[in-house]
């Protein structure tokens, strides 16, 4: 067992938020936004969307060495994806294709060469004969898809079983047809589905080091979770404590905070996360002997690159969180705090500080999907993640010299926008549902 | 207002001080010149003799901060941070890692970079704005539900996905224009045609859900109302009275970028190789080129300084209500 940096990170965080929910639990101020985003059925489809990400995420963070060969470090969901992982190619070859992309010269058995496009290694190694291929596909589809209505049975059988029976209420309309049991199936089938056909085929294809590409994908889904979320976790403290304090106490405390807010909202973002990833470079040079593994390598540099981009966006919510500070202390009851003789730092706690956490909250989810957005960009311009770490940035990268191939490799490119989409699009999604229900100036 | 305005310009040295005490950390404190020379000349196998050599071509062998070796006021001048940082100050760019006059380049370069970003933001209002008026208009029907969600469907896909789809669909396969490239006059306009049009797409998502907020909070206001109960049309108070008081915001909003508009866009340029400020400053990042890039930094600081200034002064001169003092 390892403990990456990133990993404990994250690990803290989902326990911290575990405790934060088990300590708001039952609160009354709280039960009618988590009603309204329990009653908006697009905000549940896309919370369960996001769950399936995070499991998912969280399943790839849980990293050990791998006993024997090479001690690599790899995670759970290595172990699980062992085939994937292992079942290499030359080069390109296209999604379910049983050739590679290009023609090679080979030598037959009889010592004679041709300029042929070689047999895949692994990719549909089972099949006999070429013809049958598409047969094949469709028949372990649908064994696929029957472990995947099977496992979804047994699901709906437990909840039936355990939650359903307590409580009463009946629903008008019959429960699997809601959105939330058909997402859950959807992906439940999907997920089956996948993993039953990538154990033949490269579903998604192989890059150009012959690496599957469905496993850069679902690798490249902790990378952006971590991004997303431990960005923030790096940022909040500043942003609040910063932002409180300066609408607080105003005066010079003001002054201080806002100059250093403008200053550093003054630098373009991009110049100072370049700046500071040349930065980690040089450091990583330097001591060579503390970054063996490439694993923790990449790993530093995440953690890196969230720290710095918690720098550099800490600044928009400060702000926000000043101006409300501002407005909350001329309310009433903080002002009726102050003639009851109360502390400073307790009005702070206990009046000030709850009173802006939707804000918090709010902008948390919206900065989720633009985070993993700007990882792509900045892992473009090469100043993102490690160019060994899996992401959808460096997918994208990659892929820009393969469309410009004849004939053009597709399948990278596709499969970074597919996830990428999925995951973005629900976190926008939840995003608003989470606006709705904790804006108090939205909605009802 | 004179005296508000000389205020918030004297403000801005602390703030460029503040950039160029930053940047100067980030550069030579933390990642010591002979950081910088390793990393120029290759990791490893560098020789202490090549390292010396390199920062006596690019000027770093000086001490830092305080030159006690020099005499009088060479003490102060005959260091790092007078010779790379102070300089700046004067927009004396000095010169690049490889040799070139940095200012020379971006005189050079601000050119192509705004005749790429100017038409972007132009068209791009009147699209977000009119897409977003559309909305408002058919508020509380199914085709404002299709708008927004279409809105949230475009704000999802990465700009990256935009750029390398637009490019291999209108440049390759239908070769309606050139991939890439640039030329000078009139000629540049077939190669600005098609980042244009994409840079105005994929802001269309997060534009128009932002406006129509804005449009949306404007409507429920009472003097609406009382427009729409004098009789006027529902077209008619939206243009009339709903877009020009929301021209307030949108107008300062506008403003703050417009100095930032020279700095140019970094992925679209390097995408289409316009010879702009954007692709300079990526090309100077991965050449690794930090004259350049703390070049850059100080002018985007200082372009944004400048919005910031003429947003004060927007204000007042379209809401008669905001004084200056």
């Amino acid at each position: 067992m390892i403990l990456l940096w990133t990993d404990g990170l994250i690990f803290t965080l989902l326990l911290s938020i575990l405790a934060i929910g088990f300590y708001l639990r039952g609160k009354e101020h709280l039960k009618r936004p988590l009603q309204t985003i329990a009653n908006n059925s697009v905000g549940m489809v896309s919370l369960v969307v996001l769950v399936f990400f995070v499991l998912i995420g969280l399943l790839d963070s849980v990293h050990f060495k791998q006993q024997g060969s090479g001690n690599e470090i790899i995670s759970l969901l290595d172990v699980w994806a062992t085939p994937l992982r292992e079942h290499g190619e030359k080069t390109y070859s296209a999604p379910f294709a049983t050739h590679l992309y290009s023609k090679e010269m080979m030598t037959l058995a009889d010592g004679s060469t041709q300029w042929d496009y070689p047999r895949l290694q692994f990719g549909g190694q089972h099949l006999t004969n070429d013809d049958d291929k598409l047969r094949d596909i469709v028949q372990k589809t649908a064994v696929g898809v029957f472990q995947g209505v099977v496992s979804f049975m047994a699901l709906m059988l437990v909840y039936w079983l355990f939650v359903k029976n307590k409580r009463q209420d009946e629903d008008s309309v019959p429960f699997t047809f809601q959105p939330v049991p058909c997402t859950l199936f959807i992906l439940i089938t999907l997920s089956y589905t996948l993993i039953h056909l990538s154990g033949y085929y490269h579903v998604l294809g192989t890059d150009k080091v012959g690496e599957d590409v469905f496993y850069q994908a679902i690798k490249s889904i902790r990378t952006g979770l971590i991004i997303g979320t431990l960005t923030t976790l790096i940022m909040l403290p500043m942003a609040i404590i910063f932002g409180i304090l300066a609408g607080f106490f105003r005066g010079w405390v003001d002054d201080v905070i806002q100059y250093i807010y403008t200053t550093l909202n003054s630098i373009p973002s991009v110049l100072l996360i370049a700046a500071s990833i040349l930065m980690v470079q040089v450091y990583m040079a330097n001591h060579e002997a503390d970054f063996t593994s490439v694993v923790v390598r990449s790993d530093t540099r995440l953690l890196f690159l969230c720290m710095i981009l918690g720098v550099t966006s800490w600044t928009g919510l400060c702000r926000l969180l000043r101006a409300e500070t501002l407005k909350l202390r001329e309310m009433e009851y903080v002002q009726a705090a102050y003639a009851l003789g109360v502390k400073q730092h307790t009005i702070l706690l206990r009046h000030i500080l709850p009173n802006v956490m939707h804000i918090v909250l709010i902008s948390v989810v919206l900065d989720f999907s633009s985070l993993v957005l700007a990882e792509a960009v900045l892992s473009y311009i090469n100043i993102g993640v490690d160019p060994t770490t899996y992401s959808w940035g460096n997918m994208i990268n990659g892929a820009r010299l393969e469309m410009a191939r004849d004939p053009i490799v597709w399948w990278s490119l596709s499969a970074a926008f597919v996830f990428m989409f999925a995951l973005v699009l629900a976190a926008n999604l939840f995003a608003d549902t989470v606006q709705d229900a904790f804006d108090p100036r939205r909605g009802t | 207002m004179t005296s508000y305005l000389i205020r918030r310009f004297l403000y801005a040295f602390p703030l460029l001080m503040g950039v160029n005490i930053l940047t100067f950390v980030l550069f030579f404190v933390v990642n010591s010149p002979d950081d910088m020379a390793r990393l120029q000349l290759g990791q490893k196998h560098v020789t202490e003799a090549a390292i010396s050599n390199w920062k006596h071509q690019h000027g770093y062998d000086v001490p830092l901060l305080w030159n006690s070796e020099a005499e009088g006021e060479k003490k102060v001048t005959e260091t790092i941070f007078y010779t790379k940082s102070v300089g700046l100050f004067l927009f004396k760019f000095g010169v690049s890692d490889s040799g070139r006059n940095i200012g020379d380049d971006i005189q050079q370069r601000a050119l192509p970079s705004l005749a790429l970003a100017l038409p972007t933001l132009m068209l791009g209002l009147l699209v977000n704005i009119s897409f977003a008026l559309m909305m408002v208009l058919f508020r509380n029907s199914y085709l404002e539900q299709a708008g927004i969600v279409l809105c949230v469907v475009l704000m999802s896909i990465s700009s990256l996905f935009y750029i390398i789809g637009g490019q291999f669909l209108f440049a390759k396969l239908l070769k309606l224009v050139p991939i890439s490239g640039y030329d000078g006059g009139f000629a540049a306009i077939k190669f600005l045609i098609l980042p244009v049009l994409i840079g105005v797409f994929s802001g269309i998502g997060s534009g128009g859900r932002w406006y129509r907020t804005l449009f949306l909070e404007e409507v429920e206001k009472d003097y609406v109302r009382t427009a729409r109960a004098k009789g006027l049309s529902e077209t008619q108070t939206l243009f009339r009275h709903v877009l020009q008081n929301a021209m307030i915001p949108i107008l300062t909003g506008v403003v703050v970028v417009l100095p930032l508009l020279f700095m140019g866009s970094l992925i679209m340029e390097s995408f289409f190789s316009i010879p702009g400020l954007g692709s300079y400053t990526i090309d100077a990042i991965n050449s690794q080129d930090f004259a350049i890039v703390r070049a850059m930094v100080f002018l985007g600081s200082v372009l944004y300084i400048i919005g910031l200034l003429l947003t004060d002064i927007s204000y007042t001169l379209v809401d008669p209500r905001v004084r200056l003092s």
